[in-house]
């Protein structure tokens, strides 16, 4: 399974979205998956702290938006909701049909921290240890 | 269902669940494809192909199926009429390459080690191993596998799919990802079917079509060479309108694409 693959790709481009706005860190990412992309949200869910360990997405939470799987009719031009493995169309039955929604998988929205990076305490009040 | 996982959520009620954004943080809208980085490297990899005026196919199955044999018969019948290569890709073994090149055609093997598929990358390296100018036909053979391979374009402009007589007929419904990505399907080992009377061809037929799927099917068996001529047609045929596209500065996608993906960022 590749999933791991695609949560590096995920870490990646959130990491990069940090970077542009200045931001400190990511702290909740939207996905929307379709059925049809062949990536398993409960596996993407597990392969994402393994991903993002170390990185600024570190403790960003994920929200994965399971895209239902519809189709377009070429027929008789009906839009319908359909079954990953038949894709008919719910009107006329007809099989010429095109995936509207259902195949996506996509980073639609990231909430990112703003947060100035806490100031480093000065160094002597660490050095509790130090001869006088 | 609890009040305290979140397993309550539903898509009608999603939006009350969220809390305001505090106003340390943004949000930032992207609706960018996940596998940005494969698609990149897939398009550039096109790009080298339709420079050349090749045509790359990507075949994909089921370990078993015939890949290999159905590669070796279609070298043997269009190895004289046309300049062809092959990338292999297997887990482990050059075994598949050496079979290739036994026929006098360049093959190189893409070891994966554990990887279950292909991606643009494997192939991009691959394609640093081998003389590209003059090739008329790039086959690439996938991992054997029914699940990951159809979900990364390496590339190609056509995805092959094979689908054994030894094998369930009822595969397009249970690996709908696979067989929906599919520019032909081919149903192999068409000899055995005499003793195999359970696998019917028109009923994988028509579990294809249930995917929307309007490929060609052709019913072939490599190793008693029948059937062999409707898939060489389609072969030359297709061979044509790439050279067509070529002409005009075109490219054409494999069925790999996500349709949705296109109709969200459009």
């Amino acid at each position: 399974m590749h999933e791991l693959s695609v949560a590096q790709a995920l870490v990646d481009a959130v990491e990069s979205l940090i970077e542009q706005n200045g931001a400190r860190a990511a702290r909740r990412i939207r996905l929307r998956i379709g059925p049809l992309a062949g990536v398993v949200p409960a596996l993407l869910t597990s392969a994402f702290p393994l991903a993002a360990a170390g990185s600024r997405c570190e403790r960003a939470e994920l929200d994965l938006i399971e895209a239902p799987i519809r189709v377009r009719c070429q027929t008789c031009g009906a839009e319908s909701e359909a079954a990953i493995n038949r894709l008919l169309c719910a009107a006329c039955g007809d099989w010429h049909t095109q995936v509207v929604s259902g195949d996506e998988l996509l980073l639609e929205r990231v909430e990112l921290d703003l947060q100035e990076e806490p100031q480093e305490e000065p160094m002597e009040t660490l050095n509790y240890g130090s001869p006088p | 269902m609890c009040d305290t996982c979140g397993c309550n959520l539903t898509p009608g009620n999603r939006q009350f669940a969220y809390k305001p954004v505090e106003p340390s943080a943004t949000t930032v809208s992207v609706l960018k494809g996940l596998l940005q980085k494969n698609d990149d490297q897939a398009a550039h990899n096109r790009a080298h192909f339709d420079a050349r005026g090749i045509l790359a196919l990507n075949l994909m199955s089921s370990p078993g199926s015939g890949k290999t044999a159905l590669l070796e018969a279609t070298l043997a019948a269009l190895k004289d009429e046309f300049n062809c290569a092959v990338i292999e890709g297997d887990l482990e073994t050059e075994n598949d390459a050496e079979r290739i090149r036994a026929q006098g055609v360049q093959a190189h093997q893409i070891v994966t080690g554990t990887a279950c598929h292909l991606d643009a990358h494997l192939v991009h390296d691959a394609l640093h191993h081998m003389q590209l100018d003059g090739v008329d036909l790039l086959f690439i053979e996938n991992v054997g596998n029914l699940v990951c391979p159809a979900s990364f374009d390496l590339g190609q402009h056509l995805n092959v799919t094979l689908l054994s007589v030894t094998e369930g007929d009822d595969k397009p419904a249970k690996y709908p990802v696979m067989f929906r990505a599919a520019d032909a399907m081919l149903i192999s080992k068409t000899d055995l079917l005499a003793v195999l009377d359970d696998f019917d061809p028109a009923k994988a037929e028509a579990h294809l079509r249930e995917l929307a799927n309007p490929a060609p099917v052709f019913r072939l068996s490599a190793k008693k060479g029948e059937g062999l001529a409707a898939w060489l047609a389609w072969l030359r045929e297709q061979l044509t309108a790439q050279r067509a596209r070529v002409a005009q500065g075109r490219t054409r996608l494999p069925k790999i694409q996500p349709d949705g993906v296109r109709l969200h960022t459009a």
